[in-house]
């Protein structure tokens, strides 16, 4: 990694070309350049209307549930032995994963600026299934693209996504995941881009978006600390999230980012291991440029993008947004990563001790706890992300564990 | 200073008139025959060759293109031999422009000043860069400029006259009117609308404009070459190699005709088109 000059702040990206560090920009087709300009524009508006603000809380708390809970994990915390572990409840929103809180800001927004079309890429379906909802919510056309090797192992949240009036496109190109759901969605963007809103689903893509969601999950972290001040009296000690794009991370990460004693861990995936394939691009990849951002990437040596392999699909990306990669290179944010056996035994672990069954995704932090929370006193505070459910994971759980089934012995 | 393509635009309005510019797929079905391709297309009547450098993640490219990219990939393409097809094709023809058109990525991974060098020592005269625009100028575009190659940018229609100013700054060679709000290979584009937005690029540049995407057939190409200064067919290309591939995805003794065929057909096409200089 390259050496970086620390900064005062790390709260203060990105610059107004979009750029966090080398990282960011706004690398897109010229056809998409003055609607990403209006975007810009329409959100710097928007931001500083307190009208939009004050509707936004308001959907935020009677229709997705706001605040989510700040759970202590009991049985785990006695498992491990060590730190205090503390759940973010994200899988409790409506539509159960953090994804909604963005969705409905970038919805919000697509309303004000006259786009009744919306189109969205998603991975596991959580991001669809909660950009279908907002959608439906609010009368407007939706269509998502979704690998079709996803819309294979992710049926529950396709048949969401169809029963919530939205069209789900399957991509039939490259390795059927996330990155050809996104080429696909940006194709479609170019060629509808007057009356189309694209509704990106993590912290990536071209400027605005890695601000502008970042900005819309904060709420994840700006709760955290109220509700920690308030179970505690102080703020906790480490944090840790998984990362696919990273906005259930960054949103829980970033209002914590100037406070140098929270420590903060992002956890990728790791696939069949490091060596093998895997999604884990900060460990992985190096800086390349894909999708409207200079970011980590995963590719070979000529510059071609490597295919991701994770048993999550919503990690399945040989990417990572801007902002973590700047934050990996100034080693704010440390990054780790667990293999698909390791969030396997992890979703059975919580679901059995905590009563708790979580998306695979999060799987991937709480996997990792074993190396952190047993070392650590028992005062020290940790909170994981626990930003999905896992009811779509079920089948998919089920086949991977084989004959052991879901029911058999850890 | 002149480079080959304000030689070559330079030549064609005396002529009086639009040039064919022709894309292909660098290393599609295989290097070698796509280096013939290379080598016919000026004898067929193409004026002005893009030459993509494949990508596995194409964003702006439609099926065809794609398709064309990954055939070329996974027979072994690399930049190294890319700018390679370059070098051999310079040594039987110094005069054909040829700009490379493609993602950022595998050059910014290549290196930048490594690649303008190699570039412009291997012959290459221009670049497209689809995925670069004036916003991220410092990136490719300037350093290109500086190392005597054409940046050559795409406009749109999207591209109102508010912005064209910026999207010309750092414009030469040639700019390439995107017909269509759309992908590659997309929908025929409809003439008229076309002479109006080259007419509106007009007030503002006096390079020469050449229109591309949705152009398939010698029809549209003659329709478009009235009222601009180039015409640029792709997709059709590159399908046409793609229907000349035996049922393995390898070339066959009709690959290289196939393209040159429906070359000479467009170039017809173009030659035939009363042009009125926009
Ligand atoms: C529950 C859940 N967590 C995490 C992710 C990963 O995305 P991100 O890193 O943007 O939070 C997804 C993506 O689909 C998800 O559904």
């Amino acid at each position: 990694m390259t050496v970086v000059q620390q900064p005062n702040s790390f709260r203060t990206g990105p610059d107004e070309r979009g750029h966090f560090g080398i990282y960011g920009g706004r690398f897109v087709a010229e056809t998409l350049m003055p609607l990403i300009l209006e975007l810009e524009k329409a959100y710097a508006e928007a931001k500083a209307d307190p009208a939009f603000k004050k509707e936004m809380d308001g959907h935020l708390k009677n229709y997705v549930g706001r605040p989510s809970p700040l759970c202590l994990a009991e049985r785990l915390t006695k498992h491990f032995g060590g730190a205090k572990i503390y759940f973010k409840r994200e899988d409790l929103n409506h539509t159960g994963a953090h994804k909604v809180n963005n969705v409905l800001g970038q919805i919000m927004l697509a309303r004000r600026m006259g786009k009744p079309r919306v189109i969205a890429e998603t991975g596991a379906g959580m991001h669809g299934v909660a950009t279908a909802t907002m959608c439906a919510k609010f009368g407007l056309e939706c269509i998502v693209f979704m690998g079709a090797l996803d819309v294979a192992r992710q049926q529950p949240n396709v048949l969401r996504m169809q029963a919530l009036g939205a069209q789900v496109r399957p991509v039939e190109s490259g390795a059927k995941t996330l990155k050809d759901a996104m080429n696909e969605a940006l194709r479609d963007w170019v060629t509808n881009v007057s009356n189309t809103f694209y509704c990106i689903g993590t912290v990536a893509g071209p400027h605005p978006y890695p601000m502008m969601v970042r900005d819309f999950q904060c709420i994840i972290g700006e709760e955290t600390r109220a509700q920690m001040q308030e179970a505690e009296g102080r703020l906790p000690d480490s944090l840790i999230a998984c990362i696919g794009g990273g906005s259930n991370a960054m949103g829980l990460f970033h209002p914590f980012l100037d406070d140098r004693g929270v420590d903060i861990y992002g956890v990728e995936a790791a696939g069949h291991g490091l060596k093998k394939k895997h999604a884990a691009s900060v460990a992985g990849g190096r800086p390349g440029v894909l999708h409207g951002n200079r970011t980590y990437l995963l590719m070979k040596d000529d510059g071609q993008i490597e295919e991701a392999h994770s048993i999550s699909a919503g990690l399945d990306y040989p990417g990572i947004g801007p902002e973590h990669a700047w934050l990996a290179d100034l080693g704010r944010v440390k990054f780790l990563s667990a293999t698909d056996k390791e969030a396997l035994a992890a979703f059975q672990l919580c679901s059995r001790l905590e009563g708790i069954i979580p998306a695979l995704e999060p799987c991937h932090a709480l996997a990792r706890l074993g190396d952190i929370a047993p070392s650590k006193p028992a005062d020290h505070l940790l909170v994981v992300n626990l930003s999905g459910r896992g009811d779509k994971d079920l089948d998919s759980v089920a086949k991977h564990l084989g004959d052991k089934g879901l029911g058999g012995k850890l | 200073m002149t480079t080959r393509i304000d030689q070559r635009f330079a030549d064609l309005k005396r002529e009086g008139r639009a040039a064919l510019v022709t894309y292909t797929m660098a290393g599609d079905p295989d290097t070698r025959t796509s280096l013939e391709i290379l080598k016919a297309l000026p004898k067929a009547g193409a004026d002005v060759i893009e030459l993509g450098m494949p990508f596995t993640d194409p964003m702006a490219d439609g099926p065809a293109i794609q398709a064309g990219g990954l055939r070329a990939l996974n027979a072994g393409q690399t930049m190294i031999k890319t700018l390679g097809m370059v070098r051999a094709f310079r040594k039987g023809d110094s005069a054909t422009p040829i700009v490379l058109m493609g993602y950022y990525n595998p050059i910014y991974i290549y290196g930048v000043m490594k690649f303008l060098a190699d570039a412009k020592a291997a012959g290459v005269d221009g670049l497209i860069v689809v995925d670069l625009p004036p916003e991220e100028d410092e990136e490719l575009c300037i350093p290109a400029l500086k190392a005597g190659l054409n940046f050559i940018r795409l406009a749109t229609p999207t591209t109102d006259d508010r912005r064209l100013p910026a999207v010309l700054a750092n414009t030469s060679g040639f700019v390439y009117y995107v017909s269509i709000t759309g992908i590659t290979g997309s929908a025929a584009p409809d003439a008229d609308k076309v002479h109006a937005a080259v007419t509106r690029i007009k007030r503002h540049t006096r390079l020469p404009v050449a229109v591309g995407f949705g152009v398939r057939t010698a029809k549209q190409a003659r329709a478009i070459a009235q009222g601009a200064e180039g015409v640029a067919v792709g997709s059709a290309l590159v399908n046409a190699v793609k229907d000349s591939l035996d049922r393995k995805g390898k070339a066959t003794a009709r690959t290289v005709k196939a393209v040159a065929v429906l070359v000479a057909e467009l170039a017809r096409g173009v030659r035939g088109a009363k042009h009125k200089s926009p």
